[in-house]
């Protein structure tokens, strides 16, 4: 049993389901009934990928697992989802950043995985590809259309830059229990290329400290050290199935 | 939902796989033409319905008035020899 491949499948999982759990907290909330929809058509997108993922952890781990279990039964320091992820959704151009960011990590990292040595992950990524092109693209044209509209909406989306930008650097750091089958270099450098086209068109600017200097990252959240979020995320997520083990639909 | 009443009304037709024409399937508010093609994406096609989609402002569309329907559309009643019925259709003629 290969733990280290099961911890990177486990921390690919986590991030699309604690990804996808957070943004469906916007279903019946959506600033209009299209929007509504179009996010919480990504929210399933992203339960998809979560599931894929598990499965295949799953049967790494042999008979003691199942995707459920781990996705209901883990405690929060188990978890290994992207610190981005479990931040909250705040207003709708928080949202819409916190997707971009995620959608264009997934999109080059899917883009790499696709030729990964491990068959099954790379099945996955090129399954996912496809939904995470269509995210980045979403989730970039709201990017701009907010940035580049009014005073309050570039003023609230710069805001929101400022907020979630530090959470963005864990996107392409090495796991401790990183597989090799990932060129972070290329992967920090083909996001931070989209990255800046995306903003620039939005007409907004990276944040920097009072040295003029990048802002510093935080990370913790792929070797389980998380936000106070998580567990708030955990407990609403997790409780139906502690309360009541092994009930189903 | 309360700025939506400034946002523009589209008119979506979505062809399906089989499909040759593009059908009406709704409508949908969207600020522009390229977030109502997105929005119909996420509201008509979650289920394969479709391979292409249009969408219209609805201002454009004009359509024929209800209270003339009579004068309009009853003279045709007693005209069948305007139906094309009364030749062979060649069987290389797929799609009529």
């Amino acid at each position: 049993m290969d733990e280290r491949l099961i911890d990177y499948t486990l921390m690919l999982a986590d991030s699309s389901l604690i990804m996808g759990h957070r943004l469906s907290e916007w279903t019946g909330h959506g600033p209009a009934l299209e929007l509504d929809i179009a996010i919480s058509n990504i929210a399933l997108d992203y339960v998809g990928q979560a599931r894929n993922f598990y499965q295949y952890a799953a049967l790494l781990k042999g008979n003691v697992a199942t995707e459920d279990s781990l996705a209901y039964m883990r405690d929060e320091r188990a978890y290994k989802n992207l610190l981005l992820t479990e931040l909250p959704n705040g207003d709708w151009a928080q949202s819409i950043l916190k997707i971009f960011f995620y959608a264009n990590y997934q999109f080059h990292l899917y883009q790499q995985l696709v030729d990964c040595r491990d068959v099954q992950l790379s099945a996955i990524a090129e399954k996912s590809l496809k939904e995470a092109s269509y995210h980045v693209r979403w989730s970039s044209d709201w990017v701009i259309r907010l940035g580049d509209g009014t005073e309050e909406s570039h003023q609230r989306t710069h805001k929101a830059l400022d907020e979630i930008w530090n959470y963005t650097g864990e996107l392409t750091m090495k796991p401790t229990y990183d597989m090799g089958f990932v060129d972070y270099e290329r992967l920090k450098n083909s996001w931070l290329q989209k990255t800046n086209l995306v903003l620039d068109a939005a007409t907004l600017s990276l944040p920097k400290n009072e040295k003029n200097q990048p802002v510093w990252m935080h990370r913790g959240g792929t070797e389980g050290k998380h936000t106070e979020h998580l567990g708030f995320i955990l407990a609403e997520m997790q409780y139906l199935q502690r309360s009541y083990p092994n009930s189903e639909w | 939902m309360n700025n939506q009443n400034s946002w523009p009304l589209w008119e979506i037709f979505i062809r399906s796989k089989q499909g040759l024409d593009h059908k009406h399937v709704g409508s949908l508010h969207a600020v522009d033409a390229a977030m109502a093609i997105e929005n119909a994406r996420d509201v008509y096609t979650r289920r394969m319905e479709g391979v292409s989609i249009w969408a219209v402002e609805s201002r454009h569309i004009h359509a024929s008035n209800p209270d003339e329907a009579g004068e309009l559309f009853d003279p045709a009643n007693d005209k069948a020899y305007r139906h094309p019925t009364f030749y062979e259709l060649p069987d290389e003629i797929k799609h009529m």
